[in-house]
């Protein structure tokens, strides 16, 4: 099997935020913590995009490099987890991730920062898998139940795929190569298929 | 015999004193570039039916089995297949 990726369309993506919802409502996420949040330009102007990010478990992570305490490590997936038993909640990472997923909760007064909360690819952390310690720490390990995300598996679009990156980038390629590109992608013709006469007129009849 | 027999409970309690006096590792041993934290279990480790609403079956243990119910399952997401 290859790597677990995340891969968003944004041709796709309507910006409904059900991603960030079932994230939160799944891994029982506490306020002011956002694993998934979804990303727009251009908002309210034509050319809008959005597209919905969290942690890439990047292959050569960027987090792990900085980490002072070493708490992250890679699972045989590819999934990059931490232990939160370990962190110090420096921010490091933070600072050092390209999407901005290291998140950190309000542990206190004047600002002070917990440990790191960050999308964990349903896949919990090192913890008895699906123990309720697991579940408090770092949230629903549904790897651990044959299920995949479910921000990616719950998307009313399929805008956000998860899984094997082999698997959903075939299916991704298969998604341009049959709606095309461009202004082929939008449209009538995309939304109920091509008209069976293309030179028909509507009919003429009296106004009301 | 009786000497011997104090000898060693002499022995006994000085080693019982003593080992108090042992020096632990307090901290973590830290390695640089290595995860210092505990394992994790493999997700294939698990029981299909060890959690609720479990709809992939896989063989205990086994990563092959484990990775083709994730493959069909990945394609659940392709929506071309399940419309054609």
């Amino acid at each position: 099997m290859a790597r677990m990726k995340f891969l968003c369309d944004a041709e796709r993506c309507i910006e409904c935020n059900g991603c960030v919802t079932a994230c939160k409502q799944e891994n029982e996420v506490p306020w002011g913590v956002n694993r998934r949040r979804v990303v727009t330009i251009s908002d309210g102007v034509p050319g809008e995009r959005s597209i919905s990010v969290a942690c890439m478990h990047c292959s050569d992570a960027p987090c792990m490099a900085v980490c002072p305490v070493d708490c992250f490590y890679r699972t045989d997936e590819g999934v990059v987890l931490h232990d939160k038993d370990l962190c110090i909640g420096c921010g490091y990472c933070f600072y050092a991730c390209p999407f901005g997923a290291p998140q950190f909760p309000q542990a206190g007064a004047f600002g002070l920062r917990g440990k790191m909360d960050k999308c964990t690819f349903c896949a919990g952390g090192p913890e008895k898998d699906n123990s309720k310690e697991e579940y408090a720490k770092y949230g629903s390990n549904r790897l651990a139940q044959g299920k995949l995300p479910v921000c990616a598996e719950m998307c009313s679009t399929k805008a956000l795929l998860g899984g094997d990156s082999d698997i959903i980038s075939d299916i991704y390629r298969q998604r341009v190569l049959k709606r095309g590109k461009g202004s082929e992608v939008w449209g009538w013709g995309t939304a109920y298929g091509k008209p069976d006469n293309p030179q028909a007129k509507p009919p003429q009849g009296a106004k009301s | 015999m009786r000497t011997r027999f104090g000898l060693l409970l002499a022995a006994l309690v000085a080693a019982a004193l003593v080992s108090g006096c042992g020096e632990r590792e307090q901290v973590v041993v830290y390695k640089q570039g290595k995860y210092q934290g505990k394992p994790d279990t493999k997700p294939w480790d698990d029981d299909p039916g060890s959690a609720l609403y479990t709809t992939s079956k896989w063989t205990r243990g086994d990563k092959a089995s484990w990775e083709t119910a994730m493959r069909s399952r990945n394609q659940a997401q392709n929506e071309y297949t399940r419309a054609e």
